[in-house]
């Protein structure tokens, strides 16, 4: 969607750039680089943090794998259901899209219900912000990356609601595309942090820290 | 229009050639600053000489550069001014690149030069103390720094027979290795409503004439290596923004002769005298142990004085406040010996210096005379 | 007066492209850039003021002029002030008016995000300011150690994790928009390589700012976190290590300060030729360098932590990379004599500017060697010795060629010439109040000075070069002034006729009228070599194989670029004022985070009818 003036040849939506990318999928990648520094310093931080002694609870005491894999495996599939959407665009079957894009929604949504049911479980077993380093960068970290979700899923209902009222341009799928690629980022965001955050064991307080 | 011309161009290089000679003629002036007690150039400890051993000679290598580079740039400027009577069209060249490889590569193997000795002296500043060298903690506080000796050797002779601990003033042996331990104090002053706590903060010790510094970090020790080769008192103040008054954060080295030295760590590491009966500083010494009219709490809360029940830590060390070596007091703004200022300070810490986590007790001048008397008995 | 076009939508889309609506709808890249740099030049005269008060105040021992509190808010907003609200959006400024001319482009990629960034970094400078009025200043220096920053007892730094979080939005906005400008809207024919310096720099920059930029908002947040919520990022009594804050301000902060200073890079590359009248002397090795420059200052961060007791590896490790990096910056400096050697050097104002930069320049340098002697930085680093450092490479090298800039494009942008006669006395005051402001702080940090601190007393034998500083700062304020009143005088005066090309100069920009039109050229050149715009005016003579202009008459545009573009119609974006609602919304969450939930309610709502209007409403009216 970039409104460069035009002069000559292309398409109201694709006007003629110099590498033959449109605008909006460079500038999307350029973005994307710099969400892979934010998100970057976030883990960065969890890292440095991670096994610090403090008090519990310590991750080991709250986690639990099995649940978040479940909701990992739905935000993953949030993914295949976002290539239909963009698939069904592309064959120009709008209908198809949106009930994809619906999908994609209502997973991405159930994620983050998800995590919201986890964070609640780990409040209540005694996990806050301001209890100890752990909460600190837990909490921060995956609340970014759930308001990032949450920042997708608006524009994935947005698009069901453009396409619906008539407003997104039958005959192209390039919005779609561009939100995909954002989805997409989220979701393998998500994976690294799942990796380093859950899977990988926290060394037993007092070890390496400090110092 | 030429004229004005001219006159700019001269007026340029003029301005460029005076300010290449007042800057050589600064320097020069800058070797032999009187009364610069925290003169970099002028050092008097082996860290500091070391430091200015690499600096001196890299210094004139970019005085060289700086002629060579500036100097050729006012040349090119007079040399191809546009002359209202040439009216020329200059070769369009485009580069050299001969050339220009030659002069990234120049450039490379001066700061190549530069770095052996650099690398070299990182090194040996790192190097792990000598065993003979004397073990002293420093302790970064908002806004003042406390000392703690942790050899054997300098335990006190009564109570706990904990480490000697001092304030404000660093007292060492004169030619003899220091070693000391960076640690980033603070956290238990708590007044609520009237201060704010202090705050466990970076700092930086640097005592300039003995050596570089280091960064005090809050959870990490860091390590200086400090010598003073001659008697004498040396200044120095934090160097890493802590707060309001990090301008006011200073510090002293007092370094005795072996004899002083010997004398002085007798004498540190006994109690404090009680004043005899009667006297103003008896009275001084029950106003300090006591609670301070109108309940507003007591000197003890914070301040230690040795062999008394006055042992908290969150304020500096009273014990020998009137020891000839501890010439300053309240982050070493003050001498000990002004009573002026002894009085002003007790009247009003925030008022002398503001942001102070002493609270203003309210006290009376009889009350302030006593103090006093009591603070200059404790030597 | 605004016109209003009626249409199926929000609200009505404004049309007006002059007058008080003209310029708060705008989004033509030439009238953001006029917006760009007369901001950034208010926040020069605030932060210049700022820079007095802490000269008066160190005019003396014990100086009473300012009380701690209130000088510590002074040093730290004067640096936030120059570094993020002058500097940088002045380089906005020449970036935003004049990449798309120089690469033949009608605007920028996303002309609406274009506005949205400078009203965001408007009201993220306003934001900072009003913290004087609500509660007080930023005060813990422009770089923000924590863990004194964290635990602060007044809002000020609270202020400036929000406040920078705004401008590092705008930025990061900004920095995308450029990028995707200068990789896809370049005229044909334009390879990379034929591109101007200046829009190398451009690039580069915007590329160290994307990277950059989020690393820094991470830090903001977490300091945010722990001043407002209660999060430990920093808080050493439970663990936490304080260094964290400056690793991830100085992976910001190195390359920062790249970003100051490549876009004085670039306009000293521009700026050289034309009065030298010759080319570039080693484009490809300028280029490059400014390439190297950007890779490396990524590498060289922890040299700002020497005396943190990172360790004698890393010191080294760091030592090392940091007199790499001076290589790469250093020989541009040749190059650019290089193109004054042998050359037919006009001094303009705009020309003295620029080479006294480049001395100013080469002294920062010089100094900045010195800190990578990394046990000799051990005196060095926390003085008046870096304070001198930084001046004369921020201020010496970039403000001197901002004015440089000023001087070389004022004719393009406002169709007048500045007054030479009052340039050039401003040159000569800057140069000397310059230099004595900042020549004695390399003498003030050798002597034992430190950095951000109140006062001194007079027994450190301080105080002569101090009240020398200051009697130089008030040289420059002088010739600040005089450059006013130059502004002034050149908008009173009429109009200078023709002044297209008043410098026969070399790049796309002057090809076209001053100030050109809106659509910036009646037609897109087509691009043949680097210099295009030279080449169209002057050509080899067969005999004497030197330059000769072209025969009078002959036309600077050639037949193929009509021949490409003839025919078709040209549509430029209408103007919106989306993006200003949409930045409104940022200082609203600001005020909630600090003050009241309600706000943050407020803000949200603003900030969806902002991006929804936005996105709902095409580019161009009436499509």
């Amino acid at each position: 969607m970039a409104d460069v003036a035009l002069d000559h040849g292309g398409s109201a939506e694709h006007p003629e750039t110099t590498t033959g990318l449109p605008h909006t999928k460079l500038a999307m990648w350029l973005f994307l680089g710099s969400e892979c520094l934010l998100f970057g310093a976030l883990i960065s931080t969890y890292v440095l943090y991670r096994g610090r002694a403090g008090p519990p609870p310590s991750p080991n005491d709250v986690f639990d794998i099995p649940y978040t894999s479940v909701s990992s495996f739905v935000l993953l599939a949030s993914s295949l259901t976002m290539v239909l959407a963009l698939a069904a665009a592309q064959r120009l079957d709008h209908g198809q899209m949106r009930l994809w894009l619906l999908c994609t929604a209502m997973l991405g949504m159930t994620f983050v219900g998800g995590q919201v049911y986890e964070f609640t479980s780990f409040f209540n077993e005694g996990l806050s912000l301001e209890t100890n380093l752990f909460g600190t960068t837990f909490f921060v970290l995956t609340g970014f990356h759930g308001v990032h979700v949450t920042v997708g899923i608006l524009m994935l209902l947005s698009l069901v609601g453009m396409s619906w009222t008539g407003r997104l341009p039958t005959d192209q799928s390039f919005p779609i595309e561009m939100v995909g690629l954002y989805w997409h980022f989220v979701d393998v965001v998500w994976i690294v942090i799942f990796t380093v955050v859950y899977l990988i064991p926290t060394p037993s307080p007092g070890g390496p820290g400090g110092g | 229009m030429s004229e004005r011309r001219g006159e700019t161009e001269g007026t340029v290089r003029n301005r460029l050639l005076r300010a290449a000679l007042a800057a050589g003629l600064l320097l020069v002036l800058a070797a032999c600053a009187p009364n610069a007690t925290q003169d970099t150039m002028q050092p008097e400890g082996p860290a500091a000489r070391e430091e200015k051993a690499l600096f001196v000679p890299v210094f004139w290598v970019a005085v060289g550069v700086f002629v060579l580079v500036e100097g050729g740039i006012v040349w090119i400027a007079i040399r191809f001014r546009h002359r209202r009577d040439r009216d020329r069209m200059p070769a369009q060249i485009h580069g050299n690149t001969r050339l220009e490889i030659g002069w990234t590569i120049a450039p490379a193997l001066v700061l190549a030069g530069v770095m052996i000795p650099t690398i070299a002296t990182i090194w040996d500043l790192a190097r792990k103390p000598p065993p003979n060298a004397l073990n002293v903690t420093v302790l970064g506080y908002q806004w003042w720094w406390g000392f703690e000796y942790t050899d054997p050797e300098m335990a006190r002779n009564y109570g706990d027979r904990g480490p000697v601990r001092i304030s404000d003033v660093l007292v060492i042996p004169a030619g003899r290795p220091v070693y000391l331990s960076l640690v980033a104090a603070g956290g238990d002053i708590d007044r609520p409503g009237e201060v704010d706590d202090d705050h466990i903060v970076i700092h930086s010790f640097w005592v300039p004439q003995l050596g570089g510094k280091q960064d005090v970090v809050p959870n990490r020790t860091n390590h200086i290596l400090l010598e003073a080769d001659h008697p004498g008192t040396y200044t120095g103040q934090c160097a890493e923004f802590c707060g309001l008054q990090h301008g006011r954060m200073k510090v002293r080295v007092v370094a005795l002769s072996a004899e002083d030295w010997e004398r002085w760590r007798v004498e540190i590491r006994r109690p404090a005298d009680t004043p005899p009966p009667g006297s103003l500083a008896r009275r001084g010494m029950e106003l300090f142990m006591g609670e301070l009219s109108g309940g507003r709490g007591s000197c003890t809360s914070c301040h230690t004085v040795g062999g008394t029940d006055a042992s908290a830590t969150a304020a500096p060390e009273l014990t020998d406040f009137a020891d000839p070596t501890h010439e300053c007091f309240a982050g070493c703004n003050w001498s000990t010996t002004d009573r002026a200022a002894l009085e002003a300070w007790l009247r009003d810490p925030n008022a002398v210096k503001l942001g102070a986590k002493m609270p203003n007790y309210h006290l009376t001048d009889e009350e302030i005379d006593a103090l006093v008397a009591y603070l200059s008995s404790l030597d | 007066m605004a016109t209003f076009e009626r249409r199926a939508g929000l609200l009505p889309r404004p049309t007006a492209t002059t007058g008080f609506w003209g310029w708060l709808t705008t989004i033509d890249h030439k009238k953001i850039g006029i917006l760009y740099g007369a901001t950034a030049l208010l926040f020069f005269l605030v932060g210049g003021l700022e820079a007095l008060l802490i000269r008066i105040q160190l005019f003396r021992p014990d100086g009473e002029v300012l009380t701690a509190a209130q000088y510590n808010q002074v040093f730290t907003m004067h640096g936030i002030t120059m570094i993020f609200l002058f500097v940088m959006p002045m380089s906005s400024a020449f970036f935003n008016y004049f990449i798309p001319l120089m690469i033949g482009a009608r605007d920028v990629a996303f002309p609406r995000l274009n506005a949205y960034s400078y009203w965001a970094f408007l009201f993220g400078g306003l934001f900072l300011y009003s913290s004087f009025f609500l509660g007080g200043a930023p005060n813990g220096g422009w770089f923000g150690y924590a863990p004194n920053s964290s635990t602060d007892p007044t809002i000020g730094m609270s202020f400036y994790a929000l406040g920078l979080i705004i401008t590092g939005v705008a930025s990061t906005a900004g920095a995308i928009n450029l990028a995707v400008t200068v990789i896809n809207l370049r005229a044909p024919g334009m390879s990379f390589f034929r591109m101007p310096v200046f829009v190398w720099m451009g690039l580069v920059v915007q590329l160290l700012l994307i990277f950059s930029l989020p690393i820094i908002t991470v830090d903001l947040f977490e300091l945010l976190f722990d001043r407002r919520f209660g999060t430990h990022f920093f808080d050493p009594t439970v663990g936490a290590d304080p260094l964290l804050w400056q690793h991830l301000f100085w992976l910001f902060g190195h390359p920062e300060v790249y970003v100051l200073i490549l876009p004085a890079f670039g306009i000293m590359s521009e700026i050289l030729p034309v009065f030298s009248r010759k080319p570039l002397f080693g484009y490809q090795f300028v280029v490059f360098s400014g390439i190297a420059i950007g890779f490396i200052g990524f590498g060289v961060w922890a040299h700002h932590m020497f005396a943190a007791g990172l360790g004698p590896v890393a010191n080294t490790a760091f030592g090392v990379s940091t007199a790499i990096i001076a290589i790469p910056t250093g020989v541009k400096i040749f190059n650019w004599m290089g193109t004054m050697y042998r050359g037919d050097i006009r001094f303009t104002s705009a020309m003295l500017f620029t080479v006294g930069g480049i001395a100013m320049f080469v002294i920062g340098g010089l100094s900045g060697v010195t800190h990578a002697i990394v046990p000799s930085d051990y005196q060095q680093t926390d003085t008046y010795y870096i304070v001198a450092h930084f001046h004369y490479v921020i201020f010496g090298g970039g403000v001197f060629a901002f004015f440089g800039a000023l001087f070389y494009w004022w004719p393009k942008v406002f169709g007048r010439l500045l007054s030479e006669t009052l340039g050039k006395i401003e040159f000569v005051v800057m140069l000397v109040g310059f230099n004595l402001t900042f020549g004695p702080m390399h003498i003030l940090g050798l002597q034992g000075m430190i950095r951000r601190t109140y006062t001194y007393p007079a027994s450190l034998g301080l105080t002569f070069w101090n009240e020398v500083a200051t009697v130089g700062a008030f040289l420059i304020a002088l010739s600040v002034l005089l450059f006013l009143i130059n502004v002034a005088l050149t908008s009173l005066r009429p109009a200078t006729a023709d002044v297209a090309d008043p410098w026969d100069a070399r790049t796309l920009e002057w090809m076209t009228s001053s100030p050109p039109p809106i659509e910036n050229f009646a037609e897109i050149p087509t691009v043949h070599a680097l210099d295009d715009f030279w080449h169209r005016k002057y050509v080899e003579d067969e005999r004497t194989g030197r330059l000769v202009p072209v025969q009078a008459g002959a036309a600077i545009s050639h037949e193929e670029d009509a021949a490409d573009h003839h025919g078709h119609a040209i549509h430029l974006p209408s103007p919106s004022f989306w993006p200003l609602v949409a930045a409104a919304a940022m200082p609203l969450l600001g005020y909630g985070v600090l003050f009241s939930w309600w706000l943050v309610g407020a803000g949200v709502i603003v900030a969806l009818v902002g991006f929804y209007g936005w996105a709902l409403e095409p580019s161009v009216a009436g499509e």
